[in-house]
Parts: structure tokens; C-alpha cells; sequence
């Protein structure tokens, strides 16, 4: 029964796409077009912008995202427990602890390095 | 239980091509009408509702009280000038606002309204709700960097960052929900609850993970005291500085539909969705609450919710970058992490109220 419940995935894909460039490409015609340099800058309130904006930046993003990847498999792992809590009993319940723990201590590492303050 | 799709996927195997077509026609359009409506409602209840609240009467000229102003507003993003500045990346800016449209559109067809007015109604709907929203970030962060602008770089880079944060906090109080329904499937979480809501009903782990999921849904949603994406003191406009008319429009659409969809799973997980309140044994009042249809309490919880959500925006400051991160991973996800582990004791033991 409930394979039948994915077949809106892609048509809604498709709308989505027709939604987004269907509307672009019918108001093209109506839009006005009066193209300028001025227009076509980067805004930056009046200013001209110094250098290149695709550089090197903050290495803290980089962190967060390497915990995020962490913690994220760990939901990732958690959810088939979650569902059959009952039915694994105690026995899943420590297991899922000890994976748990192990993680946490992860994280208590990262807190203790001072990877969570933000620089 | 049979929704939209199932019929769908009958007439498919009994090769009615034309009613097929229909029907699957009349799916799309059902979810696209919902999306304008919802955005068309909100942005309108918003804007009265920010007014209201600083004592000010807010849009009154197009229409009765002003209800036809988000219409004229969308005419006019509609009829300006389609800029793309020289230095973005023409690809990828042009397929951000796509991204962050197909993900607001992707979870709405999931919210099941009442038992049988559902789109689909997937045996994994809550993991599949929360990959979709996890997968919203993109959006974000291709917009801000395919601008080539310092203000949209680092208002992605900000809302990547809280993005990611948040989620994990926002999934690990799913999953004790989950862990006392036992199912991912919407509906029948909803009808896990007839005996009582998860929000009282599991003692103070339901209240609690209510408590984590509407902060962190607040922060996934990027509303004000978390709105470090856009900070219009300090990034101009954030991600989207370089988007205007139309593109701007669908990054404003979605995030007046994903703020319907994140209150509309709080109020599927912790209010109960389309369940009528009931109070413990008043027959004649439960028979009266029975009386008002689904769809309507759903919309009427989702509607509560909302109002929160615009309420917390006048009356917090909004945070800063480290602070934001500090509560999150200093407080909020051992927080969560504790919470799971009582809410698995409280399954196994069946310490509900009301069993």
C-alpha cells in the first residue's frame, strides 16, 4: 500500500520547476528591460566592493560542519531505534545508550578543545 | 486510511490513462493552491499582527482592511525588472530560489489535514518531512554564495551554520516523539494520540521536546530572535540582498510556507493534528468537540502555533552569532540527548497519563 504514497515526489519536482522558470520566462515579456552599469554592480550601499568575495573564510563554519556530519548520523542511526523502542526492549535500550555515550564523549571532548566557542 | 496517491496509483495499475492524468493533475494543483493560499494568509496575518502589536493599524488602503494587500504586493514583484548582477554565477543563482521553492512544495504535500485529506501519506512521512527541511538549507547557501556579494556570503555562511545547528536538536525531539508513537507515519502518530496529546501526556518529556522543537523550529525557519540570516541592521538583507522581483518573491513564498509546515508538524507531533480536544470523561463536551471537523482543528492548532511564532517575534531581541551557537550546542543538545534517553524510559515503562 504504501508504495503508492511516493508517486508525488517527482511531479511535484516538476512543478516546482515549472512554477519557478515558467514564471520567469512568461513575465520576461511584460518586465521592463532598461539594463545599466550601475544596475548590474554588486550592491554594497553605494560603495564599490574591494577584492573578491570568493576567498577563504572563518575555519569555525567548518567546524560546526564537521560536528553537524556527526551528530547528524547519529540521528541518522537513532531513528530505526526509535520506531521499534518497544519491541528491542531494555537490551536496545543500553545498546543504543553505549552509542549514545560514546558520542557524548565526543562532544565533551570538542567542548573541552573549545571547539563550540565561536572565534 | 486511503489517500490521495493510493487512488491515484489504482487507477494506474487499472491503465485508466485519462482519469490518471486527471487526478494527478488535480494533486498539483490542490498543493500549489495551498502554497499560494498559505502565503497569501500569512504574510497578510504578519504584517496585521506586527502592526497590532506596536499599536499601529498596519495595511488598510487595497481592500477591506487591507486583505488585498499581499495580492498588489505580488503584482508588483511580479511586474519589476529581472536583474542578475554581472559577477554572480548566472547557474547556480538562478537555481537557488528553485531549490528552496521544490523543498517548501515537497513537505506540504506530505501534512495530512484530516485521516483521508492527505496527498500522500508516506509509511516514513516524519523522516521525510525533516530530510526535505534539512535539504532547504541548500538553497540558502547556493543563493548567497552564486550572488558574489561579502553581505549574501556571510548571511549564508551565518544561516548554514544555525541551519545545521538547529536541526539536530529539532530531530532529536521528533525522535522522542517518535520513541513514544512508535511510528513514523503522520497519521498514525496522530491517532497515537486519542487518549491525550504528547505535549501533556507523557509527563514533562512531552513539554519539554515541545519546548526544544519550537525553539529550534523558530531558528530552522530563521524568525527574528534567531534571524542572523538576514539581520537587516548588519547584512543589508542577508542571503538575498542580490535577489529581486520575482526571484526575491520565491524566497519569500517559502519562508512563509515553511513557516506553516514547521507549525503544522509541531501541531501534528504535540497537539494532536486533526484530534479533537478531549477532557478526560465530560462526555457531552467531547461529543460536541467531536462535532467540529478535522481539517479545522488542524488548521486551528497550526493557526496557534503561527501566532507564537509571530509573537516571539516582538518580544526577543535577536541573538548574536556566538550566543546563538552557544545555547544550541551547550545547552539544547545534551538537553535533547537527555530528554530522548527519559522519553525511551517512559515507552518501555508505560508511564503515560491517560493509558
Amino acid at each position: 500500500m504504501f508504495q503508492s504514497e511516493y508517486l508525488f515526489i517527482l511531479p511535484i519536482i516538476g512543478l516546482a520547476f515549472l512554477l519557478v522558470f515558467g514564471t520567469l520566462f512568461v513575465f520576461k515579456w511584460v518586465t521592463p528591460k532598461k539594463p545599466s552599469v550601475t544596475k548590474s554592480q554588486t550592491y554594497e550601499c553605494g560603495e564599490t566592493t574591494i577584492g573578491p568575495t570568493w576567498i577563504r573564510f572563518n575555519v569555525g563554519y567548518y567546524l560546526f560542519g564537521l560536528l553537524f556530519l556527526i551528530f547528524d548520523i547519529e540521528a541518522a542511526f537513532l531513528i530505526p531505534w526509535a520506531v521499534i523502542t518497544r519491541e528491542v526492549g531494555l537490551l536496545g535500550l543500553v545498546e543504543i545508550g553505549i552509542f549514545i555515550f560514546i558520542l557524548t564523549v565526543g562532544l565533551a571532548y570538542a567542548w573541552k578543545k573549545g571547539a563550540l566557542e565561536w572565534v | 486510511m486511503k489517500s490521495l496517491s493510493f487512488y491515484i496509483h489504482n487507477l494506474y495499475q487499472n491503465q485508466q490513462w485519462l482519469d490518471f492524468i486527471l487526478y494527478l493533475g488535480l494533486g498539483l494543483i490542490l498543493t500549489l493552491s495551498l502554497m499560494s493560499v498559505v502565503a497569501l494568509v500569512l504574510v497578510y496575518a504578519e504584517r496585521k499582527i506586527a502592526a497590532h502589536f506596536q499599536c499601529r493599524l498596519g495595511p488598510m488602503r487595497v481592500g477591506w482592511h487591507g486583505t488585498l494587500q499581499t495580492v498588489a504586493d505580488a503584482l508588483k514583484l511580479l511586474l519589476k525588472e529581472d536583474l542578475i548582477p554581472k559577477a554572480a554565477d548566472r547557474f547556480l543563482f538562478a537555481l537557488a530560489p528553485f531549490l528552496t521553492v521544490m523543498a517548501a512544495l515537497l513537505s506540504l504535500s506530505v501534512l495530512p489535514f484530516s485521516l483521508s485529506a492527505t496527498l500522500s501519506n508516506m509509511n516514513i512521512g516524519l523522516l521525510f518531512l525533516s530530510a526535505i527541511s534539512g535539504y532547504g538549507v541548500l538553497g540558502i547557501l547556493i543563493g548567497g554564495w552564486a550572488s558574489n556579494n561579502k553581505w549574501s556570503l556571510l548571511g549564508a555562511m551565518r544561516a548554514g551554520a544555525q541551519l545545521i545547528s538547529y536541526e539536530l536538536s529539532m530531530t532529536l525531539s521528533l525522535l522522542s516523539i517518535v520513541v513514544l508513537s512508535g511510528s513514523l507515519n503522520l497519521n498514525e502518530i496522530i491517532a497515537s494520540q486519542a487518549q491525550g496529546w504528547w505535549i501533556w501526556r507523557a509527563h514533562l518529556v512531552g513539554f519539554i521536546s515541545f519546548v526544544i522543537y519550537i525553539i529550534s523550529s523558530t531558528a530552522e525557519t530563521n524568525r527574528t530572535p534567531f534571524d542572523m540570516a538576514e539581520g537587516e541592521s548588519e547584512l543589508t538583507a542577508g542571503f538575498h540582498t542580490e535577489y529581486s522581483g520575482m526571484r526575491f518573491a520565491f524566497f519569500f513564498l517559502s519562508e512563509y510556507v515553511n513557516l506553516f509546515i514547521v507549525s503544522a508538524i509541531g501541531s501534528i507531533l504535540f497537539l494532536g493534528g486533526w484530534m479533537p480536544l478531549h477532557i478526560g470523561e465530560w462526555e457531552s463536551f467531547n461529543a460536541l468537540m467531536d462535532f467540529v471537523p478535522g481539517p479545522i482543528w488542524f488548521l486551528l492548532k497550526t493557526g496557534a502555533l503561527i501566532f507564537l511564532s509571530m509573537w516571539f517575534r516582538w518580544t526577543f531581541p535577536r541573538l548574536r552569532v556566538d550566543q546563538l551557537m552557544r545555547f544550541e550546542w551547550k545547552f539544547l543538545l545534551p538537553l535533547g540527548l537527555i530528554n530522548l534517553f527519559l522519553s525511551s524510559i517512559i515507552a518501555l515503562g508505560g508511564f503515560y497519563f491517560f493509558p
